[in-house]
Formats: structure tokens, sequence, C-alpha cells
């Protein structure tokens, strides 16, 4: 068994587990939050390097034999996801130092962070669709505890609606595993792309395509299954909420993309179709929802949602650029995304309000802030040079060439008014002056200043970085869509021998 | 045996739709129930029913001959179930909390934090 693929599984249960045992310390709490996610990411970026340089990995847990055991494998759309985890793990858990109250912190929010960590990462490294579920429980169930965590009447209010369609969509997750069970006799991934080929009833294959669909449409939110996300996601302190939106829906999105890779190539056309006309109607739907809308964190909740139609984009038009243009979609947006919520949060403890009319004249007071909103703010636009030029870029080219003017289309304007949506916010945080009856600029000390600041700057700087030097991480993103789009040697790596 | 069982699925589906549709937050968490529940069962049915197989090698025997009941889909939904139940531990606490906090159970009444 490789070591390495179970590491982002261990360190983060080992620090949830230490973090536990400390419970009444929460100086040890905070230090061991910090170093399990370094540890996290060192971890991820380690499985990356090895899978880049040796190929997928795959291991046997308790050494059973491949289609009997549980597997994990690790391709380069996996590592590439595990490396995100420990990335935004990390931002997020600095981020907490500084904006976390006490309550919370005295009431095992660590412990929760790490154990959603765990989650996430075990989704991106399964090989099992069983396992698969477990592992999207244990994310649940770690979230949902962090949504409620405080209590507050909005909180509780955007938890039951988070729990209740979370628990329909694993109910429908579950019901889907079991008929493809009593299809094709197993739920190793890697076994059933095999037995699946030559299914005996490809009608009620493209029927458990459509369950598992639905299941993980509702946990990417897509439309028109995405009613949980802007009921709930602001509710919660902006760290849970860069985490979540960092996160969440991706592991959705992920498992929507490995299952139609892998799994449902059969009725392809069907599918792909279907897929398609959902992302256009999610980047469409997301992007108006946000225009409507006057609160800072509910305008980018409504962003994730219009930005998902794009990362499915390419799923549905299943060409290796569009796939490459996915892969890389979701490295931006994984970046970006997190960053803006964390902005939000900044600018929440500078003024008291999310709301946009109580903000103003940021960019006079705090000139850094608004440099760190600028950069995300453009990127997720899309304006070159910045990382979400590019992956615009890659998937519209792929449009082109599949003569998908219409989606297209779709996607060139949704980019507009993502703009408008962002200059909205920059002119009304930043540049108007403030509401006299407002309250004035809370000072901040210069140790919890670090905290804040410091994962802004990372996660601004990579999203330079990325669109300065797109060049590497496109050419990992092509490579990983090579993979995805030759299950053959994903299968041979697990099953072993010929494919 | 099979169509009892598929009726019995289909009947909790319905019934758990129709609950999870309702107003009241009780009336929702039982409709959850429901729907886990059937989930469970139609792994079960799906997965094929074999009537006093049980799936051990006879002493003489090197090898299993089938037909044999298949003893995976019990461990998933043995799984299945012990998941459902922590969840809906903390769901029927989240209820109460919320209930006390809003001060009904009426879901119509918790719309403070939509669009």
């Amino acid at each position: 068994m490789n070591l390495l693929l179970v590491l982002p599984i261990l360190v983060p249960l080992a620090t949830a587990i230490a973090s536990l045992l400390l419970w009444r310390r929460r100086a040890a709490q905070r230090g061991l939050n910090l170093l399990g996610a370094f540890g996290l990411l060192a971890a991820a970026l380690a499985l990356l390097g090895s899978v880049s340089r040796h190929g997928i990995q795959a291991g046997q847990v308790g050494g059973w034999p491949a289609p009997f055991g549980i597997t994990l494998v690790a391709d380069l759309f996996s590592a590439i996801m595990v490396v995100l985890a420990g990335l935004i793990g990390l931002a997020v858990a600095v981020y907490s130092l500084g904006s976390m109250d006490r309550g919370r912190e005295a009431f095992g929010y660590y412990p929760l962070l790490h154990l959603l960590l765990m989650g996430v990462c075990g989704a991106f490294l399964t090989g099992d669709l069983f396992n698969l579920y477990v592992w999207f429980e244990v994310m649940l169930i770690a979230s949902f505890v962090l949504l409620a965590l405080g209590g507050e009447r909005a909180q509780l209010e955007g938890a039951i609606k988070y729990v209740t369609l979370n628990l329909m969509s694993s109910a429908i997750f579950l019901a889907a595993v079991g008929i493809l069970y009593g299809v094709a006799g197993t739920l190793n991934m890697a076994d059933l792309a095999v037995k699946l080929r030559d299914a005996p009833q490809p009608g009620l294959v493209t029927a458990v395509a459509m369950l598992f669909l639905i299941a993980f449409g509702i946990k990417a939110a897509v439309f028109p299954l995405f009613f949980w996300l802007p009921a709930s996601y602001h509710t919660p302190p902006v760290a849970v909420s860069a985490v979540f939106a960092g996160l969440l829906t991706k592991v959705g999105v992920y498992a929507l993309i490995r299952v139609l890779t892998l799994l449902f190539v059969q009725d392809e056309g069907y599918v792909r179709g279907l897929v398609l006309i959902v992302s256009a109607l999610t980047m469409v739907t997301g992007v108006l929802g946000a225009v409507a809308q006057r609160e800072f964190r509910r305008i980018l909740a409504f962003h994730i949602i219009s930005q998902i139609g794009y990362m499915i984009l390419g799923l549905g038009l299943f060409t290796p650029l569009a796939l490459a243009g996915s892969v890389f979609y979701i490295i931006h947006h994984i970046i970006v995304k997190t960053n803006l919520f964390l902005v939000s949060g900044l600018a929440h403890r500078l003024r008291g309000s999310y709301e946009l009319k109580d903000l103003g004249e940021l960019y006079r007071t705090s000139p850094g802030l608004a440099v760190l909103f600028m950069i995300p703010a453009l990127s997720l636009a899309g304006v070159p040079p910045l990382s979400g030029f590019w992956a615009k870029l890659a998937l519209v080219q792929a449009g082109l060439i599949l003569e998908q003017h219409a989606v297209v289309a779709t996607a060139l304007a949704v980019g507009l008014l993502t703009l408008f949506s962002m200059i909205k916010i920059w002119v009304e945080a930043f540049w108007k002056r403030a509401p006299t009856s407002g309250p004035e600029t809370a000072a901040i000390p210069p140790a919890t200043g670090l905290f804040l600041t410091s994962p802004m700057i990372l996660l601004a700087g990579l999203t330079l970085l990325i669109g300065l030097w797109a060049e590497p991480l496109f050419a990992l993103s092509v490579r990983a869509a090579e993979q995805l789009l030759t299950p053959a040697m994903y299968i041979q790596s697990v099953l072993g021998g010929a494919p | 045996m099979e169509p009892v069982l598929a009726l019995v699925v289909g009947g909790l589906y319905a019934a758990g739709l129709y609950l999870v549709l309702r107003r009241s937050l009780v009336k929702l968490i039982i409709g959850l129930v429901l729907l886990s529940n059937a989930a469970n069962l139609l792994i079960f049915t799906a997965a094929g029913l074999t009537r006093a197989r049980t799936p051990l090698i006879h002493p003489e025997a090197q090898r299993l001959t089938a037909p044999f009941a298949d003893p995976l889909p019990q461990a998933l939904i043995l799984t299945a179930i012990v998941i459902g139940f922590g969840v809906l531990a903390f769901m029927m606490v989240l209820a109460y909390r919320a209930y006390q906090t809003v001060g009904t159970d009426d879901l119509d009444a918790m719309n403070t934090t939509d669009t």
C-alpha cells in the first residue's frame, strides 16, 4: 500500500483526533490546526508529484485484491483536487486563527474543519462507489455541524435547508448505487467501467446515470437543483463560508466528471446533450440571481452556481481540450472564490456589515484590501491576463471547434454579467462615499491582521501566477484530461494486467 | 417476493416524498427517514433475493456453489443504516434548536435566509 495515497486522509484525521483530545486547550488546538493544514498540503503536493512522475497510483485497503476490497486511486485529476483541498484548507485554517470567535473555537471548530478536509480528500481519492458515498457522508456531517455551530437564527434556518436537500441527494445516490450493484454486481469503479461496457440492459444503465446526475447535481448545485446553496452559504462565519464555497460543490463536480467519464460512456449523446443544456442554464440562472442581490456574500454565493455551469460545460462538450478547460477552471475557481469570500470577511470585520449599502470608501481607508479584491474579482469575470481568462478561453475554443455556438455565446454573455456584478461590489463597497450613519472602521490588532491578510495575499498571488504563467498548469490540466478520456489507464492501474 | 418488496419500496418513496413536501418540520424528518429506508430496501431488492442459501462453503466442497445469498448488499445496508441513524440524530437536534430559536415548526416561516 502506497503511503502517499493514504496520507491526505490520515493527516487531517490525526489532527482532528489530537484536537479532540486537547478539547480545553485553545492554544494547542490552534497550533495543531496550523500544523495539520501545512501537513495536508505537503502530503498532497507529494502525492501530485508522485502521480505526475509515475502515472496513476492505486492501492488496496487491507490488502484485499481489487474488485473485492476498497480501492484508493489517485490519477492526475484526483491529485490536483487533493492539492487544492490542502491549499484551501491551509488558507482557511490560517484565516480562522484571526477570525473565529472563542465560543466556536471552544466547541470544536478546528477538529470539525479537519474532519471536513478528510471527507473531501477521501472523496477525491476513493475508487469505489459505495466508499464515495461514505466519504460524502463524512464530509456532509462535518459540514452540517460547521454550518449550524453557533446557533444563530439565520444559521439554523440555512442549515435546515442545506441538511434536507443534501440528505435527499444522499438517498438518491444510495438508490443509484443499489440499482447499479443489481445490474453489474460490483461497485469498484474500474471493475464497473469494464462490466458496464457490455451490460445487458443499456436502458437501465442510462437511468442509473440520470440518478447519479441528479444526486451529484444537487451536491454541485446545478440548475435546477441549487436552491440550498444561496439559502445557506451566507449564514455561517466567513471562514466556514469560504471553505464551503471553495471545496464542497466542487466535490459534486468532481464526482460528476468521474462517473460520466469512467462509468457511463455508452449512451454518450443523450447524457452529454443534457449536461450541455444544464450547464448553460446553470450559468445563466446563477449570474441573474447574483445581479438581483445587494449583499456581499449572497452575490458571491450566486456566482458559485454560475461558475459551476462553466465547469460542467467542458464535461458536456467532452473533447480533450474541453475537459482540460474544465480542470483548469476548477483550479482557478477554487482559489479565486475562496479568496473573494475571505475579502468579504475582512470588509465585514472593518465595517461590521455585509450589506453593500452600509459599506463604502474602503478604497480610501484600506487600499491594500481593494487590490486584494480586484485581483480575484477580475479573474472571476475572465479579464486577461488573470487565471479566469485562460480557463474561459479554453472552454470557448473547445465550444467553437464543436460549433456549439449557442453555449459559447451564453458563456461569454455570462462572463460580461459577472463583470457587472463584480463592478457593482467595487463601486458600492470600495468607491462610493461611506454612509454617514454607518459604523467607523474598526481597528484590527497587528497579529490578527497578519492571520487575516496572509491567506488572501497567498491566494491572490497564486491567481496572478496562474494568469501570467499559465502554461505549466494548463499542460498539467491537458494531461489530466487525457487520463480522464482514457479509462483504460485507470482500469489497468486498479485491476492490473491488460485492460 | 420481489414484486411485494418493489411495491413496499415504491410506497415508502411515495410516502417519504409526500411528507417532505409538508410544512411541518417533524413531518419533514419522518419523510427523510422513510426515504433513506426506501433506499436501503431498494439495495436489498435490486441486488437479488435468494432464500435460505447461506454464503458458506460446505465442509466437503472446495468452493461456494451458486445459487447463494449475496452478503455484500447487507453489509452496504448496514453501513447506510448506521450513517442514516447518525444523521437522523443530528437532524432531530437541529430541528429542535431551530424550533426553539425561530419559535415555530412551520417551514414556511423559516424564510429569512431565502432570496
